[in-house]
Parts: structure tokens; sequence; C-alpha cells
């Protein structure tokens, strides 16, 4: 069995017709895990015991109940779950060895529907501890690395999501994106990532990092298998004040319908200066090959795009300042000292921006440029259906690169955080290749336009298909 | 009152709500009436990484209902804030409460000394409880959790009140509004409802009376004591009393009193000092993104005052002119507004058989009807209440001998009550009764011992 190469849709085909069983897929899973991890350090914590035991009841299932894929949509599919999702009597850390050996008694929502349609859950993912971080460097633990290059980053904050399913330990990983976490590691990784619309997945047992940016996402090699987990997380969730009764898209069913007429925004504030010329290039490749499908590209503008990070930089940290005041040192293992130099850095910077007397200045400016910002996302889709960016204005950077410059390191994340500032949905596609690494194209839509950038996605994926080219470990 | 200085005083004044659930989450809302610790508990009020809060809409539609039976305005667009402090017993770090956009605002009530302002209303989650005892020899503090995350609404008057008297008596109205509402069961001793004051004293010059009653913002005084965890209306008063003496002492010396946190000591009947604030805490309010804004439509809105009870004092108004019931004594037993519905229920039906209801509040007072309040039926209670009131089939002509006998062994008394001390007459009533031995009506005994005297 090659999992490198398997998609969901496969793997379900196979489990169908048996030509392997649950046990031998999950069995494969760990084989890879044993073998190549120690290179990645994708996962902070396995779960092979537990793994192997639902995988021979799903076998069970499948041998007496035809009907059960139908029940169970994604039955016996392996997944990597990033460490901020609390999953009920697996370890739970955050990335931080705050909580290093909080074991939560409850599943996220997430975690519920995903399990509910048959999962399989491998284990769970390094990450920047608590999300803070776009490159995986500031976990707690080993740093996680990027199996396309061994000496490079993979992204973050799900950095190890990313990499588990990049080189082939599962077929899917969930993440969750404030800035960036879901769209980086994809763009870094060659896979299919999305950050859904806020309030479209429910954020109940995700460990909160800003409460009014965070969105649960997930990655996967191709747009089918990520469509596929959508219908399954998306909905509605009376524990989570946020949701919103939007229906639900029939994401799959919408994969192959052609996308004439569609227009393609570029806004002109991102293609400049600081841009690699090598993903410019990549990115205007991928266009041509949108505008042979159809679709027709013009010149957006975002005009307050330059206010976007100073505003994301006081709105989250305050957010962030607030939800790890609970890690207090009364409840949980570690004490406060324990938090890394980047939390201690956003509590600082949140607390300060919270305190009275200074309130209105940062957090309340912050929150009206928020509001310009998305205003400025509703004035471009009055005259386009989706907005193309690059994901990174750079390839995946070196490993210590950016870890004395927290600047820079923030500066990774310029085209996507806009995206979250303004509540809307950005998917992260392989662009292709540039000096053997990855580049990402971001497609982003107006509120719940999930089934429009899956479409656009699908249709530009089966002209280029990227998703074939598996990583090689180069560097190790 | 002093001449020289008025003291200036305002209530804030905690509640828990009695809804069944807690306010951000599923768990039984019953703190007081549960067998262990942290046993009504879940992710959400035990704060763990992850949970989220979602709003009770009953607490809500209790908390507007307060503000309208205090003649609030209800604001149309309200949030719900974090408000952050350290201490154990609040998990999350931060409590959600309300800042900036309360429910209810500029609500009024009445006091014999004059009205006072009800600054706000607002709706928050009250914390868990510390408990300190000895564990295996150690001297430990441990959590629990029961508490936390109740409904707790908070009631802030403007600095309107002037004495330790109408500080109580405000407090005292305010608990019967709210018990009348049916929201909560306010109990002090438990900690239910909880009173807070803000004493300070006001000189004027030469001695001169301000004459206005309620001093504008920019002449209150520069210093503000806070008296807290105060847990009975005689201690809110005894409490109060005291500060004012020991602030005038102070301002007599020429000093001004120190900005601090109070306790109230009821043995030794004295304030202490429990926490000197420099400067104000910096809660880092800012509105909680757990929790969209809420918005009380019109509709919304209408539907609440639908369910609201009679005004308490028009309920007692129309009590006394329909079923004659006088108010001194039936105020005192009830206190919420299902309560009243039982009475009133009972009333209708005394009255519908003609039986004579100030007799049988007398009786219920004086504990001579076998009944369960609020529990029995009207019918069975008017069974008990006919069992008590039976009158035995006694002849006049039983009776005068006995009558003779009393008004020749009691002179004193005959010749006291034909003097004009008529209350005499119970007296002589009672002499009959006891030799009787039966139940016979006092108005008859009354008219035949009269028509004996001459």
């Amino acid at each position: 069995m090659d999992l490198l190469s398997l998609t969901i849709k496969e793997v379900t085909e196979k489990l169908k017709n048996k030509s392997f069983s649950c046990k031998e897929l999950i069995t494969e899973c760990f084989t890879t895990i044993k073998k190549n991890d120690k290179k990645i350090n994708a996962f902070l914590t396995r779960n092979e015991e537990l793994a192997l035991k639902t995988a021979d009841k799903y076998d069970a299932l499948i041998k007496n109940n035809k009907e059960i894929f139908s029940e169970k949509p994604l039955l016996g599919i392996p997944v990597a779950v990033k460490d901020l999702f609390t999953t009920k009597g697996i370890r739970t850390t955050a990335g931080s060895k705050i909580i290093g050996d909080y074991y939560p008694p409850f599943n996220a929502t997430a975690i519920k529907k995903l399990i509910d349609a048959g999962v399989i859950i491998i284990g769970k993912t390094n990450e920047d501890a608590w999300g803070h971080g776009s490159s995986g460097e500031n976990t707690d633990y080993e740093p996680t690395r990027n199996p396309y290059d061994l000496s490079r980053v993979p992204g973050g904050s799900s950095s190890g999501s990313g990499a588990a399913v990049a080189y082939g330990a599962a077929l899917v990983g969930t993440g969750t994106d404030t800035g960036s976490s879901v769209r980086l590691p994809a763009g870094f990784c060659n896979l299919v990532g999305l950050k859904p619309t806020y309030g479209r997945v429910s954020r109940y047992g995700i460990i909160a990092m800003a409460s009014s940016f965070d969105t649960i996402g997930h990655m996967t090699k191709t747009v089918y298998d990520n469509a596929k987990v959508l219908e399954v997380t998306a909905g509605l969730d009376p524990y989570d004040s946020t949701t919103v009764p939007v229906k639900v898209g029939q994401y799959t069913k919408v994969l192959g319908q052609n996308i004439k007429e569609l227009k393609i925004g570029l806004p002109k504030e991102y293609f400049i200066k600081g841009l690699d010329n090598k993903v410019n290039s990549s990115i205007k490749n991928s266009l041509k090959i949108l505008e042979k499908l159809g679709a027709t590209i013009k010149e957006v503008t975002l005009p307050y795009t330059d206010y976007a990070m100073a505003a994301y930089y006081i709105l989250v940290p305050s957010e962030v300042s607030s939800n790890l005041s609970r890690y207090d040192g009364v409840r949980y293992g570690g004490t406060r000292e324990v938090f890394g130099a980047e939390a201690k850095r956003r509590i600082m910077l949140g607390s300060y921006a919270l305190s009275s007397g200074y309130y209105d200045a940062y957090y309340l400016k912050a929150a009206k440029v928020r509001t310009l910002i998305k205003q400025d996302f509703e004035n471009a889709f009055k005259k386009v259906d989706i907005i193309i960016t690059p994901t990174s204005p750079t390839l995946p950077f070196k490993i210590n690169e950016k870890t004395d410059d927290p600047l820079q390191m923030y500066l990774s994340d310029i085209f996507l955080c806009p995206v979250n500032l303004a509540g809307i949905p950005g998917l992260n596609v392989p662009s292709g290749f540039v000096d053997g690494l990855p580049v990402g194209m971001q497609i982003i839509g107006p509120q719940f336009s999930e089934e429009l950038l899956y479409k656009v996605a699908y249709l530009f994926e089966r002209e280029t298909q990227y998703y074939k080219i598996h990583p090689q470990f180069k560097n190790g | 009152m002093d001449k020289k200085y008025q003291p200036i005083i305002g209530l804030e004044t905690h509640v828990e709500l009695k809804t069944a659930s807690k306010m951000f989450c599923g768990c039984k809302n019953n703190p007081f009436h549960v067998s262990k610790p942290n046993f009504y508990t879940c992710p959400v009020c035990l704060g763990l990484p992850g949970a989220l809060p979602v709003a009770n809409k009953k607490a809500i539609e209790w908390t507007i209902k307060l503000g309208l039976a205090l003649g609030c305005k209800i604001n149309s667009l309200s949030k719900f804030d974090r408000k952050h402090y350290f201490y154990p017993d609040l998990p999350k770090g931060y409590q959600i409460s309300q800042y900036d956009m309360p429910f209810c605002v500029n609500g009024k009530v009445e006091t014999s000394f004059g009205p006072v302002g009800i600054t706000r209303v607002h709706l928050e989650e009250d914390t868990g409880k510390l408990i300190h005892q000895k564990v295996n020899g150690r001297n430990v503090t441990l959590i629990d959790f029961n508490r936390s995350g109740v409904p707790l609404v908070e009631v802030v008057t403007e600095p309107d009140i002037h004495s330790a008297a109408q500080a109580k008596e405000y407090a005292k109205k305010l608990r019967q509004i709210i018990c009348y509402l049916d929201i909560s069961d306010c109990d002090m001793e438990k900690g239910g409802m909880r009173l807070e004051a803000n004493i300070s004293l006001q000189s004027h010059p030469q001695g001169v009376q301000n004459q206005i009653g309620h001093p504008k913002g920019d002449s209150l005084p520069n210093y503000k004591v806070e008296l807290k965890n105060i847990n009975s209306f005689r201690f809110l008063e005894r409490g109060i009393e005291y500060e004012v003496e020991r602030q005038k002492e102070i301002l007599e010396s020429g000093k001004t009193p120190i900005q601090e946190t109070r306790g109230y000591n009821a043995e030794k009947n004295i304030t202490f000092t429990q926490r000197t604030k420099e400067e104000a805490a910096d809660y880092r309010y800012f509105p909680d993104p757990d929790l969209p804004p809420i918005r009380v439509t019109p509709s919304w809105l209408s539907e609440i005052k639908k369910d609201f009870p009679e005004d308490f004092n028009q309920r007692l108004n129309r009590w006394q002119r329909e079923y004659g019931v006088k108010r001194e004594f039936i105020e005192q037993l009830f206190e919420t507004s299902s309560e009243a519905d039982w009475f009133e229920d009972l009333f209708r039906k005394l009255k519908s058989e003609k039986l004579a209801i100030g007799k049988f509040i007398n009786l219920l007072i004086h504990k001579k009807i076998k009944t369960v309040l609020f529990k029995d039926s009207p019918d069975k209670i008017i069974i008990e209440y006919k069992k008590a009131t039976v009158v035995d089939d006694v002849s006049d002509e039983e009776l005068i001998p006995i009558i003779n006998k009393i008004l020749k062994t009691n002179p004193a008394a005959v010749a006291d009550y034909k003097s004009g001390k008529k209350q005499v007459m119970n007296f002589l009533v009672g002499q009959v009764l006891r030799e009787v031995k039966k139940k016979i009506e006092f108005k008859r005994l009354k008219a035949l011992i009269i028509s004996m005297f001459s």
C-alpha cells in the first residue's frame, strides 16, 4: 500500500472493495510514523492502541453492513489532529508544556463529528504553542520539519498536521486558522488547506487562541478530500453561540462544475515589493491556467491593507491575553513561568492594549480598523467573485531563519491575516514548485462561499495535479 | 441627622437567580442543596480549555423583568464583557459580566425618605467558593465549583441614600420586589443576596444643610469606603451607622478617611479594614468574543412583559377592596407572586362560600388552621378552617347561670368595665369559656354578658 499517493476517495473505494482492511491501513500509518517521524516531529502523542482497536471494530462493521459508508462517510480514514483540539482521554497539550499532561474529559464538537463519521485518530500533532506562530518553531517541544526539505519549516501553527499529511502518516490533518495556521502549512507542504468562514465550524472544545478570529479547518491532499471533510465538520452547534444557522453546502457535489464567467480579483496591494519573484511567477502562471478554464482576471483594491497587520497584532494578543489567563497555575500542572517567549510576548502586548487608559487608543481603534478591512473585501466582492493572492510572500524558510525577529515572522502571514480580520473563507491550493519547494495559492471568497472556492480549486487541481508530487525528505 | 455632615451612600446588591440551569452551561443551578462539592459542574463552569459559554435566555429575561419592575429603561442592544482578575475561585481568570451596555439602566425605588435612583441592573456569573479546612493535619484551601456560573444579577444605585435607615428600607424593598417576581430566593444567610455599601460623608460649610438632597456629581466627597459582604439588613444598618460615626470623627480631626474596603464584624458591631486600594483595579474589560451581542427586540420585550405579575401594591390594594384583606397582615404571609396567586385562589373560594376572610387570616397568623401554606388546595384549607371555627350548640339557659357565677366572683372586673375599661370584656369572656369548655362565638357571649350587667 502506498500511503503517499492515496486519497480519501481512493481509500474509501479500496475499503469498500476490500483491497485492504482498516487494520492494514492504520497499521501502515504507524509503520510510516515509526520510520519517518523521528526526522519530522509531526506527532506529540500517538494513539496507536486505540486506533488499531477502532480499525478492528470498523472492519467488522464493513463486513456486516454494506450501507455503513453512507452512514459514516469517513469510515476508517486516518486523521492527524492538531493538539489544540480537545480529545476525550487523549493527551491534549496545545503544543505547550503548561498543560503537558492534560487529558480532556470531553471531545471538541469537530472531533465528535469526525468520530461519528468514522475517522480514526492516529495521534495529536505538533504546533506552535497555543497556535502562536507561522513556522512551528514556537512549540514547547521539538519543532516540526518540512518533509520536502528537512532543513526548512513546514509552516505553522498547524505544523504537525501539515507535515503528517504530506509525508503520508494520515489522510487528513485538522488545523485551526486564526491568522494563517491552516493555509500557511498547507502552502508550505503542497496541500489543500481550508480556513472556513468564521462560525461555519464549531469552536467548542478547541483551545482558544483569539476567539473572534479562530476558525476550524483542515488539510488534505486533494480538493475532493477537503470538501468531503467540511461536509462533516460544518454546521450549527448549540455549544458555540458564534456558529450560524446557514445551511451547510454540498461541497463535493459542486466539484466539476465549470467556472466560465468567473471573475477573479487580484488585489494590487498584495503584489508588491517583498513578494518573492519566483513565488510571484508561480502564481501568475496559475492564473493563466484559470484563464484558460474560462475565468477573467482584473485588478481590485483593498485600500486598508497596510493597517491590517497592526490591527491584527493588537486584537489577537488582546484576546490571547484573556484566553490564557485560565492557565494561572492553580489547576494545571505548569505555572506561568512555563509559558514560552511568544506566549509571554502576546500576553504582555494584549494586557497592555486592554488596560484602562490605553483601551480606546489600541483595542477600540484596532476594532474599527477591522471593520474597514471587512468593508474592503465586501467592496471588492461587488466587482469580482473571488480574490487570489499568494499564500506566502516567500518559499518555505529555513529553520531558525526568522526566530530572532518576531516582526519578520509575523510578516509571513501578511496575505493571510486580513482574511481572518474579515471573517471570510480562504483556501490554499498547491500552485506548483520552485527550487523543489511547494508554492501555495490562496483563493478568498465572500462569507459562506466555500462551495465556490472548492469549485474553482477542483478544476485547477484537475489541470495541474501537483498533489502527485511527493516529498523527498531532502537535506535529511 | 448631623447638621454638619450628610452621609452619601450607594448600594450594590448581588442576587443569585433561581433559573433551572446555570448562566452559561446546562448544569443544574442548585448550589445550596447539593450533596457534595463540585457535583453540578461541566467543562464550561470549570473553565476547561476549549469550553465555550452559551447564554441562558431565561436569566436574561428575568434580569429584564427586574429592570422593568424597577422602572428601568431596557437597552435594545446589550452585550457581555470579560472582567479579568486573578482569584482561585474564578476558573477562567475572568468573569463574564456586563460593562458598558447592561440590560437595564435608570430606574427608581421609592422609600419613605425619598426616591433612590437605580443606575443599572446587569447580569453576570457567580464564582466558585473557597473552603478553608484541615486535611490530614494540614491547613488547605479547597475549591467548590457548584456555585460557579450561577446567574448573578447586580443592582447598583445612585448615591441617593442618606441614612442607615434609608439604606435598610431600600434593601428590604428591593428584596421584596425581587422575591415577588419569583426570580430569586434572596437567601441572605447562604449568600443568595449580598449587599455592599459605598459610604462617604459630605460636609456642609457653616453647618448649613444641603436642601437639595441629591448632591451633584462634582460635589461628591473625594473618598469612598466600601462596606462589603453584609448578610442581613440589620447588619447593613448597623454597619453604616458605625461607619458614619467613624468617618465623622476622622473628618472632625481635619483628616480624610482612607479609600478602602471594610468588613463588618457583627459580634463587636464594628467595621474593619479588609483591603486598601491606592487606585482602581484594572479589570481590562472587553466584549466577550464568545457571546454575540444581544438585541432586545420590541417583540421579545412585550413577550417578557406579558409574563409580568400584577403589581405588588396594586394587588394588595385590590385585595383590601375585594376581600377586605388588611395589607399589614397579609404582607408578611407571602413573598413570591406565585404564593400571592395561591392566596388569590383561596380568597376567591372563601368569598364564594361567604366565609369571613378577615377572621380566616387572623386564625392563619395565629396558626389555628392546620395547613401547609402554598401546598394545600383551597378546598382542603376551607375544611380545616371550618373545623377550627365550628361553634357548639349551647343554649342561653345553659349559659346564664355560668355568667352569673363569673360576674359574682369578679366584681372588680365588672366595676372596671362599667367605669369605661372596655378591654376587661376579653377577660370576662375568657373566664366564661373556660367554665363552659365549649366553642362559642365571642360576639354572642359579649352581648349576653352586657345584657346581664344592669
